[in-house]
């Protein structure tokens, strides 16, 4: 009886400490973590590189926060994220840190008004709307925007986020740049303190409480909701244009001039085809791969990997799947800060 | 030989329970330790304000600690008139029958249900009729969320409720049936005071269980960080505001959370320790 509790816990603790360590030479394992927003492209991607390149890639939609955390305790060899890194965070990194633009994204404006489609909206409409000014649909300043609607006489009722999130950030960073009385009242944030409305936990909890409200509206990532193909509006661009979230508006949102460092919001971008609220998601890699217990072949791995990710066939995937692909300048900028990725002991 | 390893097992198995609480209560507090020195702990018990925007970053607990009663006690509330019939039906009406058998575990069974299928089923069934009543405009809200609450806490009650009336001595009740009572006078002078204690430590539990209770709420609360100033108007719960915002959390705010976390265990085991004083008193 005695032995067989010992074998028992030998046994224990054998399976809690072996397995890891059977990697061969050949196929790599490359791990990421981090946003969950450009989780379903990546899965796709990734599967297609690991079957052309015999590397396998294991990511974790573990939110942008731990994929840049993750990142920062090197237990993982590249981190995800929504929002790029600030200058503070950037100099506490234990070492130099690039970004990756990988596809384009926006956040939408999906509404529940039936008989109404094709509404349009503006910053400040927007802005007074979340803030709770304009309380009602039919109130003046979205009819003088849409003049053609009849517009019912219904409570609007604004959908928030309920947990931090990189999408809030977005949407709060253009309406920051638009609406004076916004950047006042709310500012920019992953997570803001709102005065009206109601809240869900995520783009699946936002877009379900809108598609089952009437008279509602709320953000939401646009491929969530392309994927749902619920009604979204059209925004007013920085060049006076009304434009539709589709893939080609939100990829043009980045033909401008980007710096080298890619780290730059292109919300209410001047381009005029350009939809309003689209964003960059980012893949980060220390710039010099030579860290811990990392093999020269290991850093070859990733970089492959990264050139896969701007290839064009890749980027082709992004539209598919209801993202935007990067545009020719964001993708020369994305192939430069790739070739600065080194391995020098 | 066989009965010191059963015992040094059972010992092992004890021992285990009391580090893991140990271990959550040590993590709880060292963990939320940031938020009550920044912030005081009254200060934070008693504060309203919830911004988490960096430039006024500011955490209070007491919209999320009044949404959780007011829905817990709301939810018992609710329930009473429901688990108490069939609480009556099960442990005095019928005890013993096979009536009285099928229907319990009926209402056990709505215990094996997830509490995402609560959630959902408020959501896309009750949401609608609240709105169509005109209560609200969008159907969340302190009352919405109560009300399935209390669904989901009849089982608890009533099992309880049933067990402890069951357990009425027979010669208290053949006694008052000779003097001539009739079935109610027997229930509401007899049975009722009699278990009386355990019957208050059955809701208590229940209410235990509302407390604590997450994804059904989230759903259906609005999950807005005020205090709710009606039944009708949206807020948000201790379980709640965890489950949503824990994910992206961090530094401050991470720790208000935990401490949010500490103060919703502190408020379940008065709870629970309310209902075993209740039992102890049935028992002597």
């Amino acid at each position: 009886m005695k032995i067989f509790l010992y074998f028992l816990v030998a046994t224990l603790l054998l399976t809690a400490c072996g397995n890891r360590q059977s990697k061969d030479s050949e196929r790599k394992e490359i791990t990421g973590a981090g946003a969950t927003f450009p989780m379903p492209y990546y899965n796709i991607i990734f599967k297609d590189f690991g079957e052309k390149s015999g590397n396998k890639v294991t990511y974790g939609g573990i939110g942008s926060g731990g994929g840049i955390r993750s990142l920062m305790d090197k237990t993982v060899d590249f981190g995800a994220s929504d929002a790029y890194l600030s200058d503070e965070e950037l100099t506490a990194a234990p070492a130099k840190i690039v970004h990756i633009p990988t596809c384009m994204g926006a956040v939408v404006l999906a509404y529940n008004l039936p008989g109404v489609t094709d509404l349009k909206l503006t910053g400040s409409v927007i802005s007074g709307i979340y803030l709770g000014t304009i309380t009602k649909w039919n109130d003046a300043a979205i009819k003088a925007l849409n003049p053609d609607l009849a517009l019912p006489d219904k409570s609007v009722t604004p959908v928030y986020r309920s947990d931090g999130s990189g999408t809030t950030f977005v949407f709060s960073d253009y309406m920051t740049k638009v609406s004076p009385e916004w950047a006042e009242k709310m500012g920019t944030g992953k997570a803001l303190k709102w005065p009206v409305g109601i809240a869900a936990k995520g783009n699946p909890g936002v877009a379900g409480i809108v598609q089952q409200t009437e008279g509602s509206v709320g953000y939401v990532g646009s491929e969530y909701g392309f994927a749902l193909s619920i009604p979204v509006a059209r925004l007013q661009n920085a060049s006076g244009n009304f434009v539709d979230p589709n893939t080609e508006s939100i990829s043009a949102a980045a033909n401008i001039e980007l710096p080298a460092d890619m780290r730059t919001m292109v919300t209410n971008s001047p381009e005029a085809g350009a939809y309003p609220i689209s964003c960059f998601t980012w893949i980060l890699v220390y710039q010099n791969q030579a860290y811990g217990k990392r093999t020269e072949d290991d850093s070859k791995a990733l970089i492959s990997l990264l050139d896969y990710v701007l290839s064009p066939e890749a980027q082709r995937v992004a539209a598919n799947v209801h993202y935007s692909p990067l545009p020719e300048v964001a993708l020369k900028n994305a192939r430069v800060l790739v070739e600065s990725i080194k391995y020098q002991k | 030989m066989k009965d010191k390893i059963f015992k040094s097992l059972l010992f092992f198995a004890a021992a285990l329970i009391l580090i893991l609480t140990a271990g959550i209560v040590y993590s709880l507090v060292i963990r939320s330790t940031d938020a009550f020195a920044r912030f005081g702990f009254w200060q934070f018990v008693t504060s309203p304000e919830w911004d988490p925007r960096p430039e006024s970053e500011h955490y209070g607990a007491l919209s999320f600690i009044v949404g959780t009663l007011m829905t817990s006690v709301l939810a018992l509330f609710f329930c009473i008139p429901f688990s108490f019939p069939v609480a009556l039906f099960t442990g005095e009406y019928f005890k013993g029958k096979k009536v009285a058998s099928l229907v319990g575990s009926v209402v056990n069974l709505l215990a094996g249900i997830p509490s995402i299928v609560y959630g959902l089923w408020g959501f896309y069934t009750l949401r609608p009729i609240i709105i169509s009543l005109g209560l609200n405009e969008q159907g969340f809200g302190v009352l919405t969320a109560s009300l399935v609450l209390a669904i989901m806490i009849i089982p608890y009650a009533s099992s309880l409720t049933s067990e402890f009336l069951s357990m009425v001595p027979n010669d208290l009740k053949e006694g008052a049936y000779s003097l001539g009572a009739t079935r109610l006078e027997v229930i509401s002078r007899v049975s009722f005071p009699a278990a009386a204690s355990g019957i208050l430590a059955s809701y208590i539990l229940a209410l235990g269980r509302a407390l604590g209770e997450t994804m059904a709420v989230t759903m259906l609360i609005g999950n807005t960080n005020n205090i709710p100033s009606s039944l009708i108007d949206t807020g948000n719960t201790m379980a709640s505001v965890i489950a949503n915002q824990f994910g992206e959390a961090s530094g401050l705010k991470l720790s208000s959370l935990i401490a949010i976390g500490l103060l919703l265990f502190l408020i379940t085991a008065v709870i629970n320790s309310i209902a075993k004083l209740a039992m102890k008193r049935i028992k002597s």
